[in-house]
């Protein structure tokens, strides 16, 4: 049986880590933004539209660079974030979620509003007759409806943050232990004269957890289906 | 007792209404696209209305002046919807509970277990609405919206998207809701049957507007407003009472203004009070009492009035006690030589008359 090495053990789980606190902290603003644009009609719609869309446009290392001059220590917000709550963003795991968090939170969007759109505002409405209020609603009628595409969404991101490299590179670096996620660990493999053995492993267990994310949404996607009877 | 007076303005549409009802069945009856759907909308508080004011009971829902607007959840009225609308994602019994979850316990007007066994759908509560039938859904979305306890229940054409054996499952129920829970509704329909069946109060819908708005009887009977209504084929509604059952034939004797109709067997009970609707091609006219026919119902009366506009048939209005209103070709008008005043015999054919003719009863006149 294969096994992988503790330092390959160790590139894994921190890129789990990443990949999940990214998506789990992306995907309430990701409902929120989602829901404003499928929505709202409010001025600057369109331009929130094209904001959150810009990651997926824009080079990668561009909003990994734009993230370090942000939240650098030096950074406009960084500077302030250190100096009042002495925390350090840049060159810290913080800062890759954060970077695979701006990079998959297009994805995510796009496919919470698609969802939103889909729904039949009927049972909202027939829900408002029933005594429940906005929010309420939301929570017992449209979050149940768009649960497939949240879950889309949200594996959709958690794929693209385990993929996440320009950005991150940009950010954080490249730093073993810290920063050093599987994409990040598999180019210092291939950089290095003897690193083909190594880039090998690394390539196996990056095809192996894309498959297994896959069948876990796939899964989960059938159990929604079954659920809504149809 | 609801009262509404409300105007809003979309477009180059503009929906006006006003009318106030007593408990009981009102039903909002017109042409699709006149605005009733809008009306509902309006009522449960989905719709907002560019001013007026809506109350039901001695609640405020809207009132533009005083500035009132309870959103749709504070305003308790059930809502069934046309396409029913329930949950995809939760089972009967959780569609059924929604709602009254929501009420508190000491303000819930009707049981879990005597609605669902009213509405016959105990066997359903695990199911999933996608495994249901159109009129399953409707029975459920019907008691989803009673156990809110809704101190008033819209109904926006319940019925329209069922076809007509289910439609005749269904009708009872609501009979059942407005006799027995005492339910006041705002049904609306474009259906005559329904109309017929159900309403205590018609309040007629065109073009945004109401038009009419009285007892079926009397708006039903006004020739005036039949261009108006659209839809209904013209004939007159009857207030009688049941007299007598003829065991051997199986027909039911009705009696109204001192004459007796005689129907197919109807299964109700003597002495119970019914609407039947007589459609005007179904009246034939004769100026001496006819002998030796199959007709069984020959009813003398006098010609009132005639509608004659020019086409082919005429309506001929007779009064035998009551309005009843024959159509007949303009050709035997003038043969029989009818005019206003004119002594006539009207025949109903006992079998014209069907459970659709029959709906449950005002005051006999």
């Amino acid at each position: 049986m294969w096994t992988p090495t503790l330092a390959e053990a160790e590139i894994l789980l921190l890129s789990l880590k990443v990949a999940a606190v990214s998506v789990v902290f992306s995907l309430p603003c990701g409902l929120l933004v989602a829901w404003f644009l499928a929505r709202r009609r409010f001025p600057g719609r369109t331009a929130l539209d094209a904001l959150v869309h810009l990651p997926l446009i824009l080079p990668p290392v561009v909003v990994g660079y734009l993230l370090l001059l942000f939240l650098g220590r030096n950074g406009i917000v960084g500077a302030w974030l250190y100096e009042v709550f002495g925390i350090t963003i840049a060159f810290t795991w913080k800062g890759a979620a954060i970077a695979s968090a701006v990079m998959g939170f297009p994805l995510m969007v796009r496919a919470i509003r698609l969802s939103l759109e889909g729904v039949d505002r009927g049972f909202e409405s027939a829900a408002r007759t029933l005594g429940a209020g906005p929010v309420r609603v939301f929570m017992t009628v449209t979050l149940p409806l768009i649960l497939p595409g949240v879950l889309s969404g949200t594996i959709l991101a958690f794929a693209r943050s385990l993929g996440e490299f320009g950005a991150t590179i940009a950010f954080v670096s490249n730093i073993p232990g810290e920063t050093r996620t599987l994409p990040l660990a598999l180019f210092t493999a291939i950089q290095s004269a003897s690193g083909d053995a190594t880039a090998a492993r690394l390539v196996v267990i990056s095809v192996v957890l894309a498959l297994v994310t896959l069948i876990a949404s796939e899964v989960m996607a059938r159990r929604i289906t079954v659920r809504f009877g149809a | 007792m609801i009262t509404v007076d409300i105007h809003r303005r979309i477009g180059d549409f503009t929906l006006k209404a006003a009318f106030s009802t007593q408990s009981g069945v009102t039903v909002l009856f017109g042409r699709s696209g006149a605005g009733k759907s809008m009306l509902v909308d309006t009522l449960a508080g989905l719709v907002k209305p560019d001013g007026g004011r809506i109350i039901v009971g001695d609640r405020i829902l809207f009132d533009s002046e005083q500035g009132i607007n309870l959103p749709p959840e504070r305003r308790r009225l059930g809502y069934v919807f046309q396409n029913a609308r329930l949950f995809p994602h939760l089972t009967v019994r959780r569609n059924l509970t929604y709602g009254m979850h929501r009420i508190p316990e000491d303000e819930r007007r009707h049981g879990f277990d005597d609605i669902v066994s009213l509405l016959d759908i105990s066997a359903l509560l695990n199911r999933r609405p996608g495994q249901l039938s159109g009129g399953e859904k409707q029975r459920i979305a019907i008691g989803r919206a009673l156990l809110a306890s809704p101190k008033l229940l819209l109904m926006d054409e319940p019925l329209a998207a069922l076809d007509e054996p289910l439609r005749n499952e269904i009708i009872p129920f609501i009979e059942d809701l407005r006799d027995s829970l005492k339910v006041p509704i705002v049904y609306v329909s474009h259906s005559v049957d329904e109309v017929l069946r159900l309403a205590d109060t018609l309040v007629l819908i065109s073009e945004g507007s109401v038009t009419a708005c009285g007892p079926v009887e009397t708006v039903m009977n006004d020739m005036a407003l039949w261009p108006v209504a659209g839809g209904f084929e013209v004939g007159t509604v009857i207030a009688a009472r049941v007299t007598g059952q003829d065991k051997v034939f199986g027909l039911t004797d009705l009696s109204f203004s001192g004459h007796r109709l005689r129907v197919p067997g109807l299964g109700v009970h003597i002495g119970s009070q019914l609407r039947l609707r007589v459609r005007a091609r179904d009246v034939a006219l004769a100026l001496n009492r006819p002998t030796n026919i199959s007709v069984l119902n020959v009813i003398e009366g006098k010609v009132s009035q005639i509608r004659d506009t020019g086409e082919p048939q005429v309506d001929v209005l007779v009064d035998i006690g009551v309005p009843l209103i024959s159509r007949i070709t303009r050709k035997s008008m003038h043969d029989l030589g009818l005019a206003p005043g004119r002594k006539v015999f009207a025949m109903i054919k006992a079998v014209a008359i069907d459970r659709n003719s029959i709906g449950h009863g005002g005051p006999v006149l």
